[in-house]
């Protein structure tokens, strides 16, 4: 193959592996925005706990992949409960920009809990045997194919459970109406609470794989990740599921491709010019579709 | 019985009201004596200039968090377009070594700025609101950082060191009360009114023919252009920048004391931004040390090394705790929608007391009201 091509090829199974973790992420915020018309801005922090807790599974108990995916995707999903019961339930009836700043409090809580906690950047060790094969020049390591089968695998799940099992029904139900609902027998609290869990659950993920393709890692390194995986909820139409996902890999291939063009330090900037000019063009992003006010 | 003495004693003050012009006065002589003097040591000066560059950042952000009622994340990035451009000026073009007098020049340069921006945030409110116009605000925020960060000619990622120290107590005060009475003006004036009504029904307002559009150019121009002024305050007194400075904390911060202090009040833009600030620095090791040093060396010494040590990393996370709390338990903050009385211009306060009176006699009839 022509150098061009395995050069393009490359940066596409980067994109593939960026987009995947960023997908994860961005699935979380989208849920709770579609059932709770909320932004949980504390979910890149929860990301972030997620990586922390691989390295105390890794480092601590010394368990090999999967379990230390099972254990770190359990302790996120019990965070993200214990953040919804506590901090965010006494707010579903408050004006919403309470909740926002609550949300942005738990945020900064998480990051300087875990900063006061480990001051110093940890490293992840390696938890499987990465091998890397050569197709025609296009380098590909195991753990990015695990990477992105896993993380599409989990969102498959996903997208079965919200579409195609009692509980998403009645995740679907009051994101649709959130007065009448209630009324029809559908436990409201518990199902959020399932909600909060399974976000968060996907996000420990994310904080797990991210963990193992960029070791090293700090209590500050979910902010830009989480506002990365937001804005590919947005671009895809926030509450949307399927959108999250697409949005996640095109905001994954842009991030890429501007750094091989650009220096890498444009990235965040053309990450947020994307967002902001789709904002303004297309307010309800991709599949999502425009909520017409009423007088 | 008590009770009944203070309120009387309150409704008397808030009847005072000729003593606002002249309790500024007294701030403005204390302002320029107290470093003059040493009155009270450098840090609490210091402390006491925070408080007042907060104050400005706290009221202009409550111009459209509270009173308009949306969510702006883009506050630290006015402030610093405001500082760059500020210290830019002080270092680079105006001689403000031999004339000192001209820094406010840079401070204003430095509000016409990120005034100019802020412009440019307000044409897409006039068509995204609620959470979608605070992620165009965030993307303004970081898209501000981005481009500081990339310009290597005003120091890129490492910022802008030595700049001159030329923010004293006087200025501070000085900007301090002109930034109050601007946009307490502004909010008692026909277009505070529609900046109001925007909060309440942006729709229904419209239709009562409040030209929106107008209102929100001069609410987010105003409020970007407080926020330059503070940056540039800041900058001064800082004597380094860098965009690091200006993230996305520090915008938390300000929509902490906003929301602390209570939304729509500038009462409670002071007191939101002077006991976040006050408490921030006595939650410092060595402000606790200081204050509990009185303490025999008995008491002292286990209490310094369980507890008064690791204050420095622990007040990080006391903080965005006490705000989840406050949310929770007291969602209104210390004056939520309520004012100093003094700030009400005297023909609002006549009106009011007229409706009450009315809702007293005729409680049927009352109108909602907040």
């Amino acid at each position: 193959m022509s150098e061009g091509i395995v050069y393009w090829l490359q940066q596409l199974l980067n994109a593939l592996q960026l987009g995947s973790i960023y997908g994860l992420i961005a699935l979380g915020y989208t849920m709770v925005y579609g059932i709770l018309t909320m932004i949980n801005f504390a979910h890149g922090d929860v990301f972030m706990i997620g990586a922390f807790f691989c390295f105390l599974a890794a480092v601590y108990l010394g368990l090999p992949f999967a379990p230390v995916l099972l254990l770190t995707m359990i302790g996120t999903a019990l965070l993200g409960v214990a953040i919804e019961r506590l901090a965010y339930k006494p707010l579903r009836h408050a004006p919403r920009v309470s909740a926002i700043i609550t949300a942005l409090g738990v945020g900064i809580f998480l990051e300087n809990f875990t900063l006061a906690l480990a001051p110093y950047p940890k490293h992840i060790p390696a938890l499987l045997e990465n091998t890397n094969w050569n197709l025609g020049g296009v380098s590909v390591s195991s753990l990015q194919i695990i990477i992105i089968c896993l993380s599409l695998g989990l969102m498959f799940l996903l997208d079965y459970v919200v579409h195609r099992t009692p509980v998403g029904m009645a995740m679907r139900a009051i994101s649709w109406d959130k007065t009448f609902v209630p009324l029809m027998g559908v436990p409201v609290d518990l199902v959020i609470s399932v909600t909060f869990a399974i976000g968060a659950g996907l996000a420990g993920a994310a904080g797990t794989m991210y963990g193992l393709a960029y070791p090293v890692i700090d209590p500050y390194m979910g902010i830009m990740v989480g506002w990365k995986a937001f804005i590919s909820a947005v671009v895809g139409g926030i509450g949307n599921i399927r959108g999250a996902m697409i949005g996640a890999f095109i905001l994954g291939g842009v991030e890429i491709f501007v750094a091989a063009f650009l220096p890498s330090t444009y990235r965040d900037f053309v990450a947020f010019a994307l967002l902001l000019v789709l904002l303004i063009v297309r307010p309800y992003g991709i599949l999502g579709s425009p909520r017409i006010q009423k007088v | 019985m008590k009770s009944s003495a203070l309120i009387e004693t309150k409704e008397w003050l808030a009847a005072q009201r000729w003593l606002l012009p002249i309790l500024i006065l007294i701030g403005f002589g204390l302002a320029f004596a107290i470093p003059e003097y040493g009155l009270f040591n450098k840090y609490v000066q210091l402390v006491m200039m925070y408080v007042g560059i907060n104050i400005i950042l706290a009221a202009s952000l409550n111009l459209v968090n509270g009173y308009m009622g949306e969510f702006s994340l883009a506050h630290a990035g006015f402030m610093a377009l405001g500082a760059y451009t500020s210290a830019l000026l002080t270092m680079k073009v105006l001689p403000v070594a031999e004339y000192p007098g001209l820094f406010p020049l840079a401070v204003l340069a430095g509000g016409l700025v990120a005034a100019l921006f802020g412009l440019i945030v307000a044409v897409p409110s006039f068509k995204t609101r609620g959470d979608y116009l605070a992620l165009i605000t965030l993307a303004f925020l970081m898209i501000v950082k981005s481009l500081i960060e990339n310009i290597d000619v005003i120091g890129g990622p490492r910022g802008i060191p030595g700049i001159r120290k030329l923010t004293t107590l006087p200025w501070v005060f000085f900007w301090t009360v002109l930034s109050l009475w601007v946009i307490r003006n502004f909010v008692y004036s026909k277009y505070g009114r529609g900046v109001l009504s925007i909060r309440e029904d942006e729709i229904a307002s419209e239709l009562m023919s409040v030209n929106t559009r107008r209102v929100k150019f001069l609410a987010f121009t105003l409020s970007s252009f407080f926020a330059g002024i503070a940056g540039g305050l800041f900058a001064h007194l800082l004597q380094f920048i860098s965009p690091r400075v200006f993230d996305i904390i520090k915008s938390t911060d300000v929509l902490i004391m906003v929301y602390l202090g209570g939304i729509a009040s500038l009462g409670g833009s002071i007191l939101g931004a002077t006991v976040y600030t006050v408490l921030l620095e006595l939650l410092r090791p060595s402000t606790v040390g200081a204050l509990l040093s009185w303490l025999p060396d008995m008491l002292f010494d286990p209490l310094n090394e369980y507890f008064i040590r690791h204050l420095g990393v622990w007040r990080m996370v006391i903080m965005p705790l006490a705000l989840v709390l406050v949310m929770i338990f007291w969602p209104r903050g210390i004056m939520g929608l309520r004012e100093f009385r003094w700030f009400v211009p005297k023909r609002d306060l006549d009106a009011h007391q007229h409706q009450h009176h009315a809702e007293r006699e005729n409680p049927h009839d009352a109108s909602h009201r907040q």
